[in-house]
Order: C-alpha cells, then structure tokens, then sequence
C-alpha cells in the first residue's frame, strides 16, 4: 500500500503527460486531488498503512493536504493549457518526492528523495519565468547545492562507520562510538546541510527571495510544506538517531533561538507582504527546531505539533496573501490598507492566521507554542524557555502590523473597485481556517489521538 | 579485462568530449555519460553500493542539476568574462591555499577510526542490486529524470 503513494502520482503524471493538453490538463488536476484524498484517507484509516510511525503519518497528511490545495488555488491564475500540465505535472513530482522522503528509511535514499523535491521546487518558483523569479531560484539552487555537498559529506561519513545506510545500521554505528570526532563532524554536516534547506539562520540567504518571488500559487507549498519536508523531517529522522545531547543539542538550540529572533526582527521592517510572511516563516521554523532541541519526547511532540500547526497557518496566510496580490497586483503592504471591506473572508481568515501565528488562545499556535515552552522549562532550559515567550510578542507586534496595513483602515482609492477573491482561493483558506480553528478548540482531543502516540516515538 | 580496458577508453573519451565542450548544456550531458560509464567499470570491479550511488548522484541528479542552472544564466561576452575571473582571482585567490593548508593538517591527525565497510555481496548483477537491494534509489532516478525533462519543456521550449 505505500508504494501506492509513490506509484499512482508516477501514473498519472505519465498519462497526463500523454493525453492531448486540453484534456491532459484537467486529467493532471483529477489525478492531484484524487490521489491527495486517496493519501488522506490512508492516513486517517488506523492500520491501513503498516509499519508508518505518527511522524510519517502526519507528514503524509499535511503534503496531500497542500499539494491538493495548492493545485486547487492555481486555477486562479491564468496558464495555457500546456502550462497546466506542466505545472501539475510537476506538482505531481513534488508529491511523488515528498511521500518518497517521508517513507523511506534509509539516508541516502532519502538524499534522493530531498533533491527531486529541490529540482522541482526551482523550475516551479521561474515557472512564470519573471526576473524576481530567477533571482530567487538561482539563490535557492546555489545554497541548495552547497546543502547538497554538505549531506553527502555527511551521509560518506557515516556510511564509513556504519558500513550500511539503513536507519537502524547507522542507529546502532552512531552510538557505539558516540564521542568520536569524524561522527561529530559527520552530524554537524548533515546539520547544517539541512538547517539551509530549511532556511534557518545564519543559512536563510535564499529562502526570503525564493518565498516572495516564487508565483503566488507556488509560496503556500515552499512555505507550508516543502522547507518542513526537506529540512526539517531529515533533521528529526536521522539526528534523533544519535543522541540529540551535548554539542549537537546546544548547535540545534542556538540555531532555533537565533533563527526566532532574526526572522521576528527581520518581519518587523519588511514592506512586501510575501517577504514579511517569509521571514515570520523563519521564526517559526526556529520554535520547531528549539522544541526538537529539548531532546525529551515532550520537546519532539510540541516540536511536531507546531510543525502541523505552522503548515496550516502559514498556508492560509500565503493563500491570502496570493489573494491579495490576485485582485490587487499588489504586494506593498503600505500600498494597501482597508482589504478587509473589499475582501471580508480573506481579511477574517487572515487575522484567525496571523492570531494563531503570534500564539493567541485558543487557537492552535498557542497550544503548540505553550508545549514548546514547558518542554524547554522542564529540560532546564529555562533561559530558552524565557525568550521564547518573549519573541512570541515581537510576533504579535509584526502580525497585528501586517493585519493593520493590509486589512485594516480606509480603503484607498486604487482599491475601490477591489472584490474578494475568487473560489479557487477562498476554497483552500476555508478548508485550512477549519481544520486551525478545530485543533485549536478540541485541542484535548488532540492530546490523546496525536501527542502521546507522538512522544513514544523516542 | 578487455572489457574493461574498453569501458576505460571510453570513459576517457567520454570525459574529453565533456571538458572540450564549448556548450554548457553539452558539458551537462557528457558528464551524465562519464557518471553512467564509471558506473558501469564500478560494477565490474564487484564495487556495486558505489557504483549505484555513483549512478543516482553524478549520472542522474548533478546533470539534471546543472541543466537547471544554465537555464537560470545568461551567457556573458567575453570582455565580461575576463573582468569576473580577475574580480573573482583578486577575491578568492586565498582558497586553494587554505585547502592545501587543511589538507596536510588533516593528515597529521591520527584519528583512532574503526570503519566498517559494507558487507562483500556475492556478486549482484546490476538488475539485481537496483531493483532487490536499492529499488527505491532506481524509482528516485527514474522521477528525477522526468522532473529534469518537465524542467527543460518550462524553461526552454516554452521560453521558445
């Protein structure tokens, strides 16, 4: 049945790709939304999928839920029919990547995984071939490339004690010799290859340029799903199979608090509405990393938790965002102002959003945020602990700023003639604004059927 | 042996005709060939994990890599040319320095290490090795050529 995942997106990206376009493009959207919900589906069924752990489940569900919305969301914007195809088709590739990377257990292996994603994340962000575009993916394929060597070192290295690139050989090579210099060097490595394909800091050169100049149907996936996939699922597969102690755990709790800050402060100055949600996106991505640094089962689940919960959020916000650029061909946020009048469901699910983001209760990103915070407490992190909470404000400050310039206020009067977007985009922010507002409200619930299952994992 | 005598041969020409390439794209494609053809010598010398890892990374993904790459550059003109390798000779003309420098440093330090090299499999075919031991490395290859092609009809036949 997981093969399934991998082959079916491989089956339909082949038949679309042979039909005539007219009818190749409708099929490579049938086939995107039938195989995401196919993939929900499995998720959701308990015992459908064997041998898949809660962390390969809630990856699988999260990269069906944003592939298919975001193919949803791309019909709003005009492509020739040949366009359509490509652009599903490598849609289709990208989900082929993702669940490739998600199910394998084996590192190199999930290297191959991790770069079919990256080449069709790049031709996807100069799909629309404008010079923003190319700017942003050359700074993504040069870092990526850099992160590329890096892994690889990495993966040799380890490959040189283990004798073997499954998970459990190299489980049981890293910690029979724990202490030793090259597998600390072979770690440190892998690291830092993955903090630059997730975009942390002080390696997020690219990932500003790559979100707000990537088309605006194409930031939601490189936001909502492909850096957590890439950058993040690696981190918390392999690493947690060594030990996260010692200098490894203050390298991951550094880069998270460094990357909270940066990307809060670096939100707070920011005029394009895409670039703010870019750099919020790096802050939020240090709160995952900082939880995963605990290196306690409480840490890894809150860790999780907020990774499921800045999918969702962040989605919304660059769908709204992609709304907003939409119908007003703007992204200047001191450009706009009243949206909200003009376009009243995107600026509500837009402040639901940005309120979940800067960690309000009851909504999720509170939850999450608050878990983040006692596992660092209860690890004897108590200094972390503290600027966490302190960054959440910096948070508040940039989203309730983002909120005021863009939706809030008088309408300008380049924007009267402003309507809301249409259903292709109000569709994926409802269905995610849903599934944010009921996590959060049965967030008990959440505890029991997500959390816990979670934690035995380690 | 004469086979591989053979594979060699064509491995150097192979490689010639990469270097001598005055097209980048052609370059892309030539190292493609001399990744598939070491490969292939690999197997032969009964070193079938490297070569496997030697056909997903150098034959299958680098090209696909570097294709993407030119199709995100434009060519310079020569004046240009000149003017960036003095630009980037002025800048980075320390690098091979420190590389020589880490490099007998490194060779100093003895590193007390206990490898375990891959267990010797009892002479895989190459059928065998992809689709039994590393299936999901074959089907990576096998998408990361089509994300490779899709990428060349969106940056250059549609550019077109």
């Amino acid at each position: 049945m997981k093969a399934l995942l991998i082959l079916l997106p491989l089956i339909g990206l082949l038949i679309a790709n042979l039909l005539p376009k007219r009818i190749g493009r409708v099929f490579a959207f049938l086939a995107i939304v039938i195989i995401g919900l196919f993939q929900i589906t499995l998720v959701t069924c308990p015992g459908s999928l064997s041998g898949v752990d809660p962390l390969t489940l809630t990856f699988l569900m999260l990269i069906a839920l944003v592939v298919v919305l975001t193919s949803i969301s791309s019909i709003a914007f005009p492509k020739t029919d040949s366009q359509k195809v490509n652009f599903n088709s490598l849609l289709l590739i990208i989900l082929m990547g993702m669940n490739g990377l998600v199910m394998v257990r084996d590192i190199f292996s999930m290297y191959v995984f991790i770069e079919i994603v990256a080449i069709a994340s790049f031709v996807l962000i100069v799909f629309n071939r404008e010079r923003d575009s190319f700017e942003g993916a050359y700074k993504y394929l040069v870092f990526s490339s850099v992160a590329t060597v890096m892994l690889l070192t990495g993966i040799a290295l380890i490959f040189l004690f283990s004798g073997s690139t499954s998970f459990e050989s190299i489980k049981m090579a890293l910690n029979s010799s724990p202490k030793n210099p090259i597998i600390l060097l072979a770690m440190a490595l892998y690291m830092v290859g993955l903090f630059i394909k997730g975009g942390l800091v002080p390696f997020h050169g690219w990932l500003a340029d790559a979100y707000s100049a990537a088309p605006a149907d194409v930031s939601p996936l490189l936001a909502g799903i492909v850096t957590k996939t890439v950058g993040i699922y690696p981190l918390f597969r392999v690493v947690s199979l060594y030990s996260v102690t010692g200098p490894i755990r203050t390298i991951i709790l550094l880069v998270g608090i460094i990357s909270i800050f940066f990307g809060a402060l670096a939100a707070l100055y920011q005029k394009d509405f895409k670039r703010m949600l870019a750099y919020s996106s790096i802050s939020q991505m240090g709160y995952i990393v900082l939880g995963f640094g605990c290196g306690t089962p409480l840490g890894y689940a809150a860790a999780i938790f907020h990774l499921f919960n800045h999918t969702i959020f962040k989605s919304t916000l660059f769908f709204n965002a992609a709304a907003v650029e939409k119908q007003t061909q703007l992204r200047d946020m001191d450009s706009m102002g009243g949206l909200a009048q003009k376009m009243p469901f995107t600026g509500v699910a837009s402040a639901l959003a940005a309120l979940s983001t800067a960690g309000i209760p009851p909504l999720p990103g509170f939850w999450s945020k608050l878990l983040i915070v006692i596992a660092l407490w209860l690890a004897g992190f108590k200094v972390y602990a503290i600027l966490a909470v302190v960054a959440s404000v910096i948070t508040l400050s940039y989203m309730l700023s983002l909120q005021r310039r863009v939706f809030f206020g008088n309408v300008g009067e380049h924007l009267l003639h402003i309507k809301e977007a249409g259903a292709e985009l109000l569709i994926p922010s409802t269905i995610l604004v849903l599934i944010m507002v009921g996590v959060g409200i049965f967030f008990p619930f959440i505890i029991g059927t997500f959390l816990l299952p979670v934690t035995r994992l380690w | 042996m004469a086979i591989n005598i053979i594979i060699m041969v064509l491995f150097v020409l192979a490689a010639l005709w990469t270097v001598m390439s005055r097209s980048l794209l052609r370059g892309a494609a030539g190292l493609a060939i001399v990744s598939a053809i070491l490969a292939v010598l690999l197997f032969r010398i009964n070193s079938p994990i490297a070569a496997v890892f030697e056909l997903s990374v150098c034959a299958g993904l680098i090209p696909v890599i570097f294709v993407t790459t030119v199709s995100l550059t434009e060519p310079m003109v020569w004046p240009e040319i000149y003017k960036h390798m003095w630009m980037r000779l002025r800048r980075y003309w320390m690098l091979p320095l420190i590389l020589i420098i880490a490099g007998i440093v490194l060779t100093q330090i003895k590193f007390n290490i206990l490898l375990a090299l891959p267990a010797k499999i009892s002479e895989p075919t190459v059928g065998q090795m992809l689709w039994n031991l590393r299936p999901a490395d074959l089907l990576g290859q096998v998408i990361i050529l089509l994300a490779g092609s899709i990428g060349i009809v969106v940056l250059f036949k549609e550019k077109k």
